[in-house]
């Protein structure tokens, strides 16, 4: 492990310091109250009645045999929801419930839900709903829509979105040219910690208080108001406690749900999901399918980039107009590109519903971009490394959307960081067997086994984009002595928490800062996603600090006849730098009243046009990946031995966080390259379980090793980019080409399954 | 902390069992028989350290040691529990002090969302019991059956590593 970090001398605690988790001593104890541990007294049970097949019409909805089950105290159908029928994050085009006369759009569609005293007499009373279906047959294959032969399946039409990038001179022909059709499996998010929400209801029958494990507080409680009907202002919700996330809880799963039966049933309601439940229950990675073709001279340097790329979004919209964005305006990769003709479609079929995962549409290009590369070079027969420093995109550089690239952009630095990083020791004939692929199993032969190596390199946009403007708010208090920071940003495990404590010890100069309760009752804070929360709810909490900060020099200035304009924080004290007198602040706080509310706006972006052309992203993050595998040719087992990374990251704020944000991400990466795929057969899920769903336990997890370019990023308020996501986008690519590297095929597709590997 | 929900003649039994759970014994009543170790501490008994996240005995979130063996609390019937001794990650620190393995879990970084927290630490407690000083590949091994899904593992493997050393330099 090597890294570049942390000043020596900071005050612990403080901004670039490895500061304790304000909910570590509760997780490691088992006290940390997810939103599965919560209860209420009287409370009940909830549960979904869901759709078995990925298109049907229903015929009837009959609930007496649920009623007639002792325990059973409500039931829902589409008929019980008092107010918009549909939810949704872009387009509210998902019905609460499917109702009669309608139809399901996917296998696992909602179609009632009960409260009962029991899980176990909720699962009774599901299964003694009798629903009756004309079974349709479902639309699966997107490229069905958009030639236009398939059903309409949707009042809103089968296109999400249709969007084309022409730039430059589209007329230019590489004299060397490489092309490529990729694809990309359907991945989960597999968050650990189920959903879970538990609604209480007001006495009087006005509103309620809900717990639920969310991204994005504000925007699930204008759905749920929407929905049942009631002002916003009457929904209290808090942040249960969130055992991951990563894109899953975006979407709205089970809360309006939770909230209908809590408002009918007039007591508290928990729906906790299962595993399959949940695999039904939120969207998922879209699958894409991607063509690409480079134009190259012979140098080897870029001319034109032409690619299609369609997005199955499966049922319902979702997020996937932006992912597509995203998708298509990273076309380039972190490369310079002057000219490209790019189509791009995201599609509604019969398949389950895509939306936000890590990576957001980007994880899909760079796949494509970064398997051309590999070709790339071979073609014009320099290295993987040379052919991406000889392409590399700097700050200034115009990219395929007109836009000016205008972040920090070390991308030759990561590569050559990367590069310099040692290569790990080749597999020794003695190995431990738990380290060659197929592990002790015994069924590999180490004699047998050949190592690859394999690149990636990626760019990321940060924050949401196309004129958003996901602003987020903070407030911070100092009352009798004390220093308490509010927000409503969602602590999924990122550690915002400890970074918002970091932020108020550094600009305040406390050592002790109370968190109050995540909840609604502060401005909102937009989502814990696409790399923003650092940037954006830092920001914010820096901003309301700073303000409070202002507020406290005035009034020390004038009690002890400090210059105001001298004063400043150096370490826990207020210093009057043209005497030098000081003040500690813990003593200065002490009998101060000061309240400061702060939204953080980040710059403005702008729509793209038919062209695609536009200041749509608000900045980028980079990374690079090189992988080393070893790889059974016979078996098709892949052992992932080092992933080297050097990342962008414009300043580490804490070095432990960033190294498991880093680790955790390529780990995410390497179960789409080998092992992570939801299989939909004719619409639906044939592999709803952690027994079939595979994810990397221990063992699959390769040494790490890992460099931080810290070169502050001007436009960030603490300097910092986003870091969550660029780690699991090019690791995939780069484990890719270093299997195609060692068996020489050409592997179009991930996740690579071991019969794309030996036969 | 208990919850007592009445519950309908269903899923409701006359059997009275009781648990030893980290040292005190536990009746639980009222439940019905079908109940799984993991629901009954977590909702009858006020335990709610071992999580649920599969119900198949994958991920190892529910990790608590019966009779010195570490099992998956989502596979075992609460009340084919009844005269075994039970172990969860409550029972682990004495009157709330850390044990040396959660402190180090805390300051390696081995915890994010914490959610397969509790039952990897059960988990290393039990490893380290039984082998004290494991190498790299005997930690990767022993805890492959607890998922972490945030982590990828480097921080937690540090954390084990450190208690193995602490343990070794103070025998």
């Amino acid at each position: 492990m090597s890294s570049t970090v942390a000043a020596t001398g900071t005050r612990h605690g403080t901004l670039g310091t490895s500061a304790s988790r304000p909910d570590g001593v509760a997780k490691v104890q088992g006290g940390f109250a997810f939103s599965s541990d919560m209860w209420a007294d009287n409370m009940l049970w909830g549960a979904t009645l869901r759709s078995p097949h990925p298109y049907a019409r229903i015929i009837s909805i009959d609930v007496s045999g649920a009623y007639a089950i002792d325990g059973v105290t409500t039931v829902i159908t589409a008929s019980d929801v008092p107010g918009k029928l549909t939810y949704g994050l872009i387009v509210q085009d998902q019905p609460v419930f499917a109702a009669i006369g309608d139809t399901v759009r996917y296998s696992g569609e909602p179609i009632a839900a009960v409260a009962a005293d029991h899980p176990e007499t909720c699962q009774r009373a599901l299964a003694a709903i009798k629903v009756t279906y004309e079974v349709l047959t479902p639309v699966t294959n997107p490229e069905d829509c958009i030639s236009g032969i398939a059903e309409q399946i949707h009042p809103d039409g089968n296109i999400f979105r249709h969007q084309r990038i022409i730039s430059g001179d589209t007329s230019i022909v590489g004299a060397i040219q490489v092309e490529g059709t990729y694809e990309i499996g359907m991945q989960d998010q597999a968050f650990l910690g189920l959903e879970s929400a538990l609604a209480v209801p007001d006495s009087g029958g006005v509103g309620l208080e809900m717990y639920v494990a969310t991204q994005w507080l504000h925007e699930d409680r204008k759905q749920i108001a929407d929905c049942l009907n009631i002002p916003e202002e009457n929904i209290r919700l808090v942040l249960g406690g969130v055992g991951g996330a990563f894109g899953a809880r975006e979407d709205i799963s089970l809360q309006v749900h939770t909230a209908l039966l809590a408002m009918k049933s007039g007591r508290p309601v928990r729906i906790s999901y299962g595993r399959e439940e949940s695999f039904y229950g939120h969207v998922h990675r879209h699958p894409a399918k991607i063509w690409m073709k480079h134009h190259a001279d012979t140098n080897g340097k870029i001319v034109k980039i032409e690619a299609r790329m369609v997005f199955d979004g499966g049922a319902y919209c979702s997020t996937s107009p932006a992912v597509l964005v995203n998708g298509i305006t990273h076309t380039q990769g972190p490369y310079k590109c002057d000219n490209a003709i790019v189509d791009g479609w995201a599609i509604r079929t019969n398949n389950p519903p895509c939306g936000a995962m890590r990576g957001f549409g980007v994880v899909q290009a760079c796949f494509a971009h970064e398997s051309q590369m590999e070709k790339l070079a071979a073609a014009v027969g320099i290295s993987p490394v040379d052919i991406r420093l000889l392409n590399a995109m700097e700050t200034g550089d115009r990219m395929i959307t007109g836009q000016i690239m205008d972040s920090v952009a070390p991308v030759a630095q990561c590569i050559r960081e990367t590069d310099a990083i040692p290569m790990p020791p080749p597999m020794s004939s003695t190995a431990d067997l738990r380290t060659i692929p197929g592990g002790t199993g015994l069924t590999a032969q180490p004699s047998n086994i050949k190592r690859g190596v394999g690149w990636g390199v990626s760019i990321k946009n940060l924050m949401y984009s196309e004129g958003f403007d996901d602003y987020s708010t903070a407030r911070c208090r100092i009352s009798d002595g004390v220093v308490s920071i509010k927000f409503a940003t969602s602590e999924v495990g990122q550690g915002f928490t400890m970074l918002a404590q970091q932020i108020a010890r550094t600009v305040l100069g406390v050592d002790d800062v109370f968190l109050d309760t995540i909840d609604t009752q502060v401005g909102s804070a937009g989502s814990t996603s696409a790399s923003r929360q650092t940037w954006m709810s830092g920001g914010a909490v820096q901003a309301a600090c700073r303000a409070a900060l202002e507020q406290l020099f005035d009034h020390i200035a004038t009690k002890n006849s400090m210059n105001r304009s001298e004063l400043e924080i150096d370490r826990t004290d207020i210093v009057d730098r043209l005497t030098g007198q000081r003040v500690a602040v813990l003593a200065a706080i002490q009998g101060v009243d000061i309240d400061c509310t702060e939204e953080y706006h980040h710059p403005a972006t702008e729509d793209m046009d038919e062209n695609g052309q536009g200041n749509c992203h608000v900045a980028y993050a980079f990374v690079a990946h090189r992988a080393v595998v070893d790889v059974d040719p016979e078996l098709g087992l892949v052992k992932v031995v080092q992933i080297a990374t050097a990342q962008d990251v414009g300043r580490v704020l804490n070095p432990l966080s960033a190294m498991g944000q880093v680790e955790g991400g390529i780990a995410q990466g390497l179960g789409l390259a080998v092992m992570e795929e939801i299989i939909v057969k004719d619409g639906k899920v044939s592999n709803p379980s952690f027994t079939d769903y595979l994810l990397p336990t221990f063992l699959d997890a390769p040494v790490v090793e890992m460099v931080f370019i810290e070169e502050h990023e001007p436009k960030s308020p603490l300097g910092a980019k986003g870091i969550g996501e660029p780690p699991c986008i090019s690791v995939t690519p780069a484990i890719a080409n270093a299997i195609r590297q060692a068996i020489g095929k050409e592997l179009p597709r991930v996740p690579i399954r071991p019969y794309d590997i030996c036969l | 902390m208990s919850i007592n929900i009445p519950v309908s003649d269903a899923t409701q039994s006359n059997e009275i069992y009781s648990l030893r759970v980290n040292g005190q014994v536990r009746q639980v009543k009222d439940a019905w028989i079908g109940e799984s170790l993991l629901y009954v501490l977590r909702e009858r008994l006020g335990l709610p350290g071992a999580k649920g996240a599969c119900e198949q005995g994958e991920c190892g979130s529910c990790t608590v040691i019966v009779d010195d063996k570490a099992v998956c609390s989502c596979l075992v019937m609460a009340a084919d529990a009844v005269e075994t001794e039970i172990l969860t990650v409550e029972g682990l620190g004495p009157d709330g002090a850390l044990t040396d393995v959660q402190s180090a879990f805390l300051s390696e970084g081995g915890v994010q969302c914490g959610f397969c927290t509790p039952g990897f630490i059960v988990a290393v407690h039990h490893l380290l019991e039984n082998n004290p000083q494991p190498t790299d590949d005997e930690i990767r091994e022993a805890l492959s059956g607890n998922i972490c899904r945030c982590t990828g593992y480097g921080r937690i493997l540090e954390a084990v590593k450190t208690v193995a050393d602490q343990r070794r330099k103070s025998s």
